[in-house]
Formats: C-alpha cells, sequence, structure tokens
C-alpha cells in the first residue's frame, strides 16, 4: 500500500506539482512551435507522453545496468540522448510501417521530440530523485500526460486568442510567453500538495 | 588511470556500436519497403527505387529536381506534385501548405510524403527532362554561307531524351565579346533516336555573341555546356495534313521532326515549304530528296525570294507566303508546323487562315 501512494503521489505530482514545461520550463520549443491547435497539441501531447514513459525506463536500465557497473556514470548525458533518439526513430519506424492513421496522428510528431529536452530533463530527475524503475516509468508517465496537459491548455487558449486583439509587438511568440507565464502561476497554486 | 580512460572509451564505443546495429537492422527490416515504381506523367517516366524516403528524395536521387527551397523540411510549401495514386492520407504536415482545391486535386507536398509503394506522380513536363550537359564538339560543317551544323558528343550525362522538335540552351563561355557566360535556345536537328549526339543549325547573326562564338572561334574538340531540352514545339499525333514552313535555320527543328518521322515509319501527309533568298541560302537538298523517296507522302517545296542570274533556279521563285498560297487549297482539315523568323511567321498565319486552317492547329517556333 505505502508503495503505491508512493506512485500514485509521484503520478500526480509530475502532473501538477512539479509539472516539468510549468515549473521546470523545460520543452518550450515545441510547445511554443506546435500549439497553435488543439489537435495538432494532442498528437504531440501524446507522443511526449509515450516517449517520456518509455525512455525513462529504458534510460533507467541502461543507467543502472550498464554505466554504473562500468564506472560510466559520468556519461549518462551523452548515453541518454544517444538511447532516446535511437528509440524515437526505431519507434517512428514500427508505427510507420503498422498503422498509417496512427504514424499520421503520433508519428510524425516523434522527430521533434527527439530534441525535446523535456524529456532529457526527465530521464536526469530521476536519477537525481533515485526513484526505483517502477518509479521512473511512472514519473515519465506523469510527466508527459503534465506536458500534454500545459500544452492543451496553451492550444486552447491560442485558438480562443485568434478571435481577440493581440497587440502588434506581441503578437505570436511574445503573447504566447506571457501566458505561459500566466499559466506558471495558476501552477503554482498546486505547490506543496504533494511532496516528492 | 589510463586503462579507465581506455576502458570507458571502449564502453562508449560499444554503447553506440550496439544502438548503431539495433539501427541498422531497423532500417533493413522495419524501414524496408523493397522495391517500387514511380511513374511520372501516365508513363512517360519511369523509376525504380527503393522505398522508404522521401518522394523529393526519391526522384533528386533518380535526377528528377522539383524545386524546393526548404530543403525537405516541410517549411516552404513549394515542392508541391500531384500524386494520383499509392499516396495515401494527407499528413497533418502537408495541411498548412494545401489549399481545399490543392486537396481535391490530389496535390501533395513531395518532401512530407514517403514513398511506400507504387506511385503514379505527376509533374511539370519541363521540370522532368531539363539537365545540364557536358559536351564535346565532335562535328562543325558549313551547310551555307553563314549556316553553321554543330554536333556535339553528350559526355556527361552522356544521353538525352528529347522529342523531335524541341531546343536546347548553349552556354557560350566567357570570350573577346562576352564578360559573362551567355545562354542563347538553338532547336535541335537531330533525331531523337541518337540520343548520345546532339545537332543544330546556328546561323552567324552579325554581332550576335553566340553564333560570333560558334561561327568563328569553336572547334571541333572543344568542351560545351548546353541545358535542356525545352519547348512544346513538337509533332501532334493525328493523321491530319502536315504543313511544314521554315526559312533559314529554321530547317533545324523541322528537319528532326521529319527523320523521326521517317524512323518511326509514320507516312503522314506533309508538305515541307523552304524559303531561302537565293541558291546558296539552300541546303540539305539532297537530304530532303532522299526524304521524298523515303516517304510517298512527302513533298519538299524550296523557294527562292531573290535567286541570282547565276542560279539557274528553276524551282519555285517568289515569297514563301505566295508559294504556300499557291500550293495549297482547302486547309481547314490540316495542320501547320513553322519555324524561323517572327515576320515571316506572322506573315505565314495569315495565309493558312485565309485557306480555313483553325487557329489551334498552327504550331510555331519564333526564333527572334
Amino acid at each position: 500500500m505505502e508503495a503505491f501512494t508512493g506512485l500514485t503521489a509521484i503520478f500526480f505530482a509530475a502532473i501538477f506539482t512539479n509539472n516539468i514545461l510549468l515549473t521546470n520550463y523545460l520543452g518550450m520549443c515545441s510547445f511554443l512551435g506546435v500549439s497553435r491547435e488543439v489537435k495538432t497539441s494532442i498528437g504531440l501531447g501524446a507522443a511526449v507522453v509515450f516517449t517520456m514513459a518509455f525512455t525513462s525506463a529504458l534510460n533507467w536500465l541502461v543507467y543502472y545496468y550498464v554505466l554504473i557497473p562500468m564506472h560510466l556514470g559520468h556519461f549518462r548525458f551523452i548515453v541518454f540522448i544517444i538511447v532516446i533518439a535511437a528509440f524515437v526513430q526505431v519507434v517512428e519506424m514500427i508505427i510507420e510501417r503498422v498503422s498509417e492513421p496512427l504514424y499520421n496522428a503520433l508519428g510524425i510528431f516523434l522527430p521533434l521530440i527527439t530534441v525535446n529536452c523535456a524529456i532529457l530533463g526527465v530521464c536526469l530527475f530521476m536519477l537525481i530523485r533515485d526513484y526505483t524503475f517502477a518509479e521512473s516509468f511512472i514519473y515519465g508517465f506523469g510527466s508527459g500526460i503534465g506536458w500534454m496537459l500545459a500544452i492543451l491548455a496553451m492550444a486552447g487558449i491560442r485558438q480562443n486568442m485568434k478571435r481577440s486583439k493581440v497587440p502588434k509587438g506581441l503578437e505570436g511568440p511574445g503573447i504566447t510567453l506571457i501566458i505561459a507565464g500566466i499559466m506558471a502561476l495558476a501552477f503554482m497554486g498546486f505547490s506543496g500538495m504533494i511532496n516528492i | 588511470m589510463l586503462l579507465a580512460l581506455v576502458i570507458s572509451i571502449g564502453a562508449m564505443c560499444a554503447i553506440s556500436a550496439v544502438l548503431a546495429i539495433i539501427m541498422v537492422i531497423a532500417e533493413s527490416t522495419i524501414g524496408n519497403y523493397g522495391e517500387v515504381s514511380i511513374s511520372i506523367n501516365d508513363g512517360d517516366k519511369k523509376i525504380d527505387a527503393r522505398g522508404g524516403k522521401p518522394l523529393l528524395t526519391t526522384l533528386k536521387e533518380a535526377n528528377v529536381f522539383i524545386p524546393s527551397a526548404c530543403g525537405g523540411r516541410g517549411s516552404c510549401g513549394l515542392c508541391k506534385c500531384k500524386v494520383k495514386s499509392g499516396a495515401g492520407e494527407i499528413m497533418p504536415t502537408e495541411l498548412p501548405w494545401l489549399s481545399e482545391a490543392e486537396k481535391a486535386d490530389h496535390v501533395r507536398l513531395s518532401c512530407q510524403l514517403k514513398v511506400k509503394g507504387d506511385l503514379q506522380v505527376e509533374i511539370d513536363p519541363a521540370l522532368l527532362y531539363v539537365r545540364e550537359f557536358r559536351t564535346t564538339v565532335v562535328g562543325l560543317v558549313n551547310l551555307t554561307h553563314d549556316i553553321k551544323q554543330l554536333t556535339l558528343k553528350l559526355d556527361d550525362p552522356n544521353s538525352m531524351d528529347y522529342k523531335a522538335g524541341q531546343f536546347v540552351q548553349i552556354e557560350t563561355p566567357v570570350y573577346e565579346r562576352t564578360d559573362e557566360p551567355v545562354y542563347r535556345a538553338y532547336s535541335m536537328s537531330s533525331v531523337p533516336s541518337s540520343k548520345n549526339t546532339i545537332e543544330m543549325e546556328i546561323r552567324l547573326v552579325p554581332d550576335g555573341i553566340c553564333t560570333t562564338y560558334v561561327h568563328k572561334y569553336l572547334k571541333v574538340g572543344d568542351k560545351m555546356t548546353v541545358n535542356g531540352p525545352y519547348g512544346e514545339f513538337h509533332r501532334s499525333e493525328n493523321d491530319r495534313h502536315m504543313i511544314c514552313i521554315a526559312g533559314g535555320s529554321g530547317m533545324a527543328p523541322l528537319k528532326s521532326i521529319l527523320y523521326d518521322m521517317r524512323e518511326k515509319g509514320i507516312n503522314r501527309k506533309a508538305t515541307y515549304f523552304f524559303g531561302a533568298k537565293s541558291k546558296r541560302d539552300l541546303f540539305l537538298l539532297d537530304e530532303m530528296k532522299q526524304l521524298e523517296r523515303d516517304m510517298p507522302s512527302f513533298t519538299f517545296i524550296p523557294a527562292l525570294s531573290a535567286p541570282d542570274a547565276e542560279d539557274k533556279w528553276e524551282g519555285e521563285t517568289g515569297l514563301i507566303t505566295n508559294i504556300v498560297d499557291c500550293h495549297t487549297e482547302d486547309l481547314s482539315n490540316a495542320e501547320a508546323y513553322l519555324c524561323g523568323s517572327p515576320f515571316m511567321i506572322d506573315a505565314c498565319i495569315v495565309v493558312l487562315k485565309k485557306h480555313g486552317m483553325p487557329e489551334a492547329n498552327i504550331f510555331y517556333d519564333k526564333f527572334s
């Protein structure tokens, strides 16, 4: 029971109190770039959820079973990045082969994610926080959902904003960053609810 | 210390190698779509390629260049082409670039569309065949006092697919008369089946940069760069009577068209009016006579507008327009192929229309 609450706590903390995007400001580039439409945001969000969950688990295995025994822990940055890149590539190929609708909905966003710092961030946080394998997976999964939630909220706001007048100098990324800041303030309201 | 360094380097290499091997295996199993064939413009050109790459890249590897400014990242929207079958659903990355009409017309962004099976695509025919060729001059013969026949052997690439009647652009390099390379278009007089050599008839234009270069500077063995083929002037496929009219170096595309017909055994009724000033401006008479013997329905009518006394000319005399006027009757079901100066062509069109030829049946190549 104890372990379960631990996992649940990590899951919800990753979504709300420690939202990777709105508290750590990681993964901003695709957040700003692909948040124009709710539909595409769902696709990108889903791809992030999938990649974060599985690469954090994969990198956990690589770190504890390959790098630590070989005393190569300091290489984790490089190794994590190439593991993420290779994993994403292979998954993209499989999706493309297997299902065209799934590829259209999700696969095309995978290459974008390879260079998403949030993915690497999650892998590094799981080491700093000494998570177990299960915890890492749940943490990655939760962080992905948190990221998706943030980009969906942003896309919703931006879609509604199409009808509103934005001062010329603030159009595009300017107003988006301001919105992101206000959203981050709102998410601060969650802090302290769950401690991890 | 050194050992630890070696071990860590070795381990890193091993990890990278393992990942690379996984990628290679994935590429050759999951990412392998086998051999596909791409048919361009209803089979005008067929490409056999390995699937798995974007259409833009696949075409580029087969030397078909679709313009793209961003290099295939899907951010310029230039590399559009029509994919009639085999493409699948439009990808979300293409949507911003396609209008509703284009979506309905099967237009796709070739850099986003991955080739996974046989495709039927449609692209601008001009893009399909235009190439740059390195060539060597193998023949430079005087046809008349001011027209030279230039023969080029194609070195790289070594063959050109073109239609009889099309033209190429010749690059005149920097020489006394020009500070920068100059490009001029010349019709090919060779038969398309001779893919390795092309032939042009180039008339010396006083003070012309390119023609002076060809006439006064160029030697057999020199290298030349040409690009092409271009042009919409070619024989249309039907049985209508062909009225061909040319003057001077306007001979070139018509010779190509007629020789092509002889080679293909097309015995279509054709009359060729060739206008020149005096006898010294006439050329290829023997070849045209031979053509008359080989193609029973073909008639060659040379005409001189101002024969010299010593020419002893017994053939037609007068302006080419008058000759055409005399020798033709109802042309409502005939086609005309005109080559020469704009002045001559405009005058001929008037005559042809007078004989009832519909404007849609008049094809011309103005040499200006």
